[in-house]
């Protein structure tokens, strides 16, 4: 068991060292020179700043070579300067990774248990009234723009019953200080809703589906023999049985957790990572953006790498398979 | 006795189905060249909520929503289908390679799969973009790069499943080259699953399409694109212009549904078995 987690960890290892290969190339293969894509129009840089840049890419030096060097200085947690807030990157990162993270986290945990309750109703009533409604709601989500669904429900609690403020995370014009911790959940409800009722269908569907499958079983069948009632039935073997799959299916989801809180950031002007990474990409801020394509991979790779561990070696069954 | 609805059964259903939702889909299609630019010039009649003759409303510069919806769609379909193409032509080259150039380039091809996986795709496409410099070009690269990894899998595992059977084997001992079984036996074969994988592939397409406009990236704001009207309209919510929003974005959902029924149905139509699922 030991061994297989290894084994992951050091696949996830390479995945890292390829993506930073990746994102090199693709930026090298670019027509654009990087040192001037790190100034940008910027005519205010010194001549010593551009020494600098031309440095920490190693423009002089072969491809190989300016990877590793560029490679060197991540790994010692230098990504470089942002040109928008003239700051270090990694400082910006994490100032609004924290941010981000509530949202997602929220958000994560909300979808999780609304998505599994939701898969559960519909197995359990399959074919009746209650699961057409739950599969018909869960189809209709995964065709749905996030960024629309926030839109709509801007108009309607925002705009309509002014339940909550339109957008940004903490009231304008008020001292940091000053924020009270209930402004700041007002301020967060709608975007985390937001990202929310759009992670349910896809925990709803699979839950759903591992659900029929477990209640087909002849355990099930023994268990109803035994006279069990339906709540039993569950406590007793459905939910052991379809937690994990959930769980693990809810780490793999970090990737669209992302994108679709990048969207929800920008609809209600909430300042996080996925809002930064956006401002970054309009305004050619190529550090920031790069140093935020790479935390937010290790943070999906990380998500998926929980999920493979989950599906493999936590559940006993698989434990010989691995 | 069901003789009665002899002649009328489930495929059918799904057949009209599916015919219903191409047919509407074309209709869009059409009228986003039928409709005329006239009706993107600016005029007086500004912020008119919808009504007979401006079905979707104006916006705030007197143009017809309705019509730059249509227009915006069409932008979308074309983007969508382009990108799809060449991310199953991708999924196609990667996932046989990975079948038949054995086990390095197997686990070389599904490590590059993971990697494709991992990264959050809306993020790498924002990358490409920007790199790509932006425009159309950049959105169908950036697109078409990141949703192949899922049909290349199931490539991968379809021509696993055919190239050890009996009349490619025959085949191959008649003495046919490579290039000809992969064309005249493989292909076909896996056809179904790749006519399917790329109609399920549509309504993703469609989306990340919507929303990487939607951020500002690729296309001029002069565009008549889905993403860009709404996050226009994005500025004009708080004076109560919900039709800008609405409108808009309730169609662009019924095209996705659309498209993702097309696929579903044909699906169906094509593995009888999967029905019951």
């Amino acid at each position: 068991m030991a061994k297989s987690i290894a084994i992951r960890l050091v696949r996830v290892a390479t995945l890292l060292i390829g993506l930073s290969i990746l994102t090199f190339s693709l930026i090298h293969l670019s027509p654009m020179d990087p040192v001037n894509a790190y100034i940008g129009g910027d005519t205010s840089a010194s001549p010593e700043q551009i020494e600098k840049f031309k440095q920490y890419w190693g423009v002089d030096k072969s491809p190989v070579e300016q990877y590793l060097s560029w490679a060197g200085s991540l790994l010692q947690g230098n990504f470089g300067t942002s040109l928008l807030y003239r700051s270090p990157v990694l400082d910006i990162i994490q100032s609004r990774f924290l941010t981000s993270l509530a949202l997602m986290g929220a958000a994560w945990l909300l979808s999780g248990g609304i998505g599994y309750s939701l898969g559960v109703i519909a197995a359990v009533h399959r074919g009746k009234l209650i699961d057409r409604i739950i599969k018909w709601y869960s189809y209709t989500l995964v065709s749905t723009p996030i960024f629309w669904m926030g839109l709509i429900l801007l108009i309607v609690f925002a705009v309509w019953l002014k339940w909550f403020p339109v957008g940004l995370a903490v009231p304008a014009g008020v001292l940091e200080s000053e924020v009270r911790f209930i402004d700041r959940v007002h301020h967060f409800a709608l975007p985390a809703l937001t990202l929310s009722i759009l992670g349910v269908a896809n925990v709803a569907m699979h839950t759903r589906e591992k659900m029929i499958d477990i209640l087909n079983s002849e355990y099930i069948v023994f268990a109803k023999a035994r006279g069990e009632s339906k709540w039993q039935i569950f406590k007793n073997h459905g939910f052991r049985n379809s937690i994990l799959p959930a769980i693990s299916l809810q780490f793999a989801y970090f990737g669209e957790l992302f994108g679709g809180s990048m969207l929800a950031e920008q609809v209600f002007a909430y300042p996080g990572l996925g809002s930064t990474l956006t401002t970054a990409g309009l305004k050619g801020d190529l550090p920031l953006m790069v140093g935020i394509i790479l935390v937010s991979s290790l943070f999906v790779f990380a998500g998926n790498l929980i999920a493979d561990i989950l599906n493999k070696v936590v559940d006993p069954r698989m434990k010989g398979a691995v | 006795m069901l003789s009665v609805q002899e002649g009328w059964n489930v495929r059918k259903t799904m057949l009209l189905l599916a015919a219903s939702s191409a047919a509407f889909l074309l209709l869009l299609l059409f009228l986003g060249f039928w409709l005329s630019n006239d009706n993107l010039r600016l005029s007086v009649a500004r912020n008119l909520p919808p009504s007979w003759e401006h079905p979707f409303g104006t916006d705030w510069l007197g143009r017809d929503m309705f019509t730059r919806t249509i227009k915006g769609l069409r932008l979308s379909l074309s983007v969508g289908a382009l990108a799809s193409v060449i991310s199953v032509v991708v999924a196609i080259v990667m996932g046989t390679c990975a079948a038949v150039f054995g086990k390095a380039a197997d686990a070389v091809i599904s490590w590059i799969i993971d990697l494709f996986i991992g990264m959050p795709h809306l993020v790498f496409m924002i990358l490409i973009c920007f790199i790509a410099g932006g425009g159309i070009y950049g959105i169908v690269l950036g697109i078409s790069l990141t949703h192949w990894t899922a049909l290349a899998r199931v490539v991968r595992s379809e021509v696993l499943q055919v190239k050890n059977a009996e009349y490619i084997q025959i085949s191959r001992s008649c003495g046919k080259s490579a290039w000809y079984i992969a064309r005249r036996h493989i292909w076909p074969a896996i056809f179904p699953q790749i006519l399917i994988g790329f109609l399920l592939m549509f309504p993703h397409v469609i989306l990340h399409e919507a929303a990487l406009t939607f951020l500002g990236f690729g296309l001029s704001p002069q565009t008549p694109a889905i993403g860009i009207i709404l996050s226009e309209a994005m500025s004009h919510i708080s004076t109560g212009k919900w039709w800008l929003v609405v409108f808009p974005g309730l169609l662009l959902v019924v095209v996705i549904k659309s498209f993702d029924s097309i696929g579903e149905r044909i699906r169906i139509l094509l593995e009888p078995a999967s029905s019951h699922e």
